[in-house]
């Protein structure tokens, strides 16, 4: 983790709350207090909880635990790509809704 | 509720500078929703050419204020949306904003406390939803405010803290400056480090929710710090808004 500290990628992360506007178009729900587990380690956690990396063509966002990508979206005039092979399962509670 | 969100035109109908750097911006909404204290909007911005630039900016002001928010906006000096949201806009102005966002970083009253908010300078805004949110509805619950600025001329809402902080109904504020401070001053003067979390925490009477906001430095250091003086991690929240304009 100590590499990662002085690495000037880490000033510039930011966190799941970053991609809510982007869940919000894709899934038109609230995602970021969403529990979610890595498929790589198994932390479970809420999305606002992961790791986004935003300064890039779209935004990856990492488990907060063993830094491996959980999601990357990427974003053109016509289409929202959404991959998330580092997702476990997403839950979505339907009170919230 | 399944809701998408869309973009609409709001009007400026106030400017107001709150520190050198920072400013606030109602903006009028014509369909304005209740947010929730905390929920930010984004913001887009598209030049004649038709180049967008987007950003998100955390609601400053209160639900109960119906029809309009409050953005607090700090100028980045190689900010290409803050520096137009600040020497450009004026009132009359129209932008497009969506929202209102997020449902991870929010505090109502209904979630109690007691709450111990901390704050990396302008990280202090969605804080200060929540802070007005709690006032405007009448709740007791406990709350403290640790907010991290480089000198006193930076706080944000500096005079509306101290009022608030003088309301008697269990709001308190302490400052910690890490470059420069108000003459005489007996408080805090460095970085957010785990021994001022402790002193802050140690008056808690039970554990309290806690909400992080600022450069993700600040943001990392505090969440670790609280974690090891043992705040429950699900209990910790936050939200980082990647680096400043100038280092805390």
């Amino acid at each position: 983790m100590d590499d990662l500290e002085i690495d000037p990628n880490w000033d510039l992360m930011l966190d799941g709350n970053a991609a809510a506007g982007l869940f919000q178009e894709m899934f038109a729900v609230e995602m970021t207090a969403c529990p979610t587990a890595c498929a790589w380690c198994g932390q479970q956690g809420q999305i606002g909880r992961l790791l986004a990396f935003a300064h890039a063509p779209g935004i990856v966002l990492r488990c907060p635990n063993c830094m491996n990508v959980m999601m990357r979206i990427v974003e053109t005039n016509e289409t929202i790509y959404f991959e998330a092979s580092g997702v476990a399962y997403l839950a979505f509670e339907r009170s919230a809704w | 509720m399944k809701q998408p969100i869309s973009w609409q035109i709001a009007t400026v109908t106030g400017i107001h500078p709150e520190t050198p750097r920072v400013k606030t911006i109602t903006l009028t909404l014509p369909a304005w929703l209740p947010h929730r204290p905390g929920q930010h909007y984004d913001l887009r911005l598209t030049a004649p050419d038709g180049y967008q630039a987007q950003r998100s900016y955390s609601i400053a002001s209160e639900p109960e204020r119906i029809g309009e928010i409050d953005l607090t906006i700090e100028r980045l000096e190689d900010g290409e949306v803050s520096t137009y949201l600040h020497d450009v806009v004026q009132v009359g102005d129209q932008v497009e904003v969506r929202g209102p966002i997020g449902g991870y970083f929010v505090w109502e009253k209904d979630l109690g406390g007691p709450l111990l908010l901390i704050a990396g300078g302008s990280g202090v805004v969605p804080l200060m939803a929540m802070i007005r949110h709690r006032f405007v509805a009448k709740s007791k619950t406990p709350t403290k405010l640790l907010y991290s600025s480089r000198s006193p001329e930076d706080v944000i809402y500096a005079s509306e803290l101290d009022s608030l902080g003088m309301a008697g109904d269990g709001f308190e504020v302490i400052h910690t400056f890490t470059r420069s401070q108000p003459a005489n001053w007996r408080g805090y003067a460095r970085r957010i480090d785990q021994q001022m979390l402790r002193e802050t925490l140690t008056p808690i009477a039970s554990v309290p929710l806690a909400y992080v906001c600022g450069p993700t430095r600040l943001v990392e250091s505090v969440a670790d710090g609280l974690v090891q003086i043992g705040v429950p991690p699900e209990r910790i929240r936050t939200e980082r808004f990647g680096p400043t304009g100038g280092t805390l």
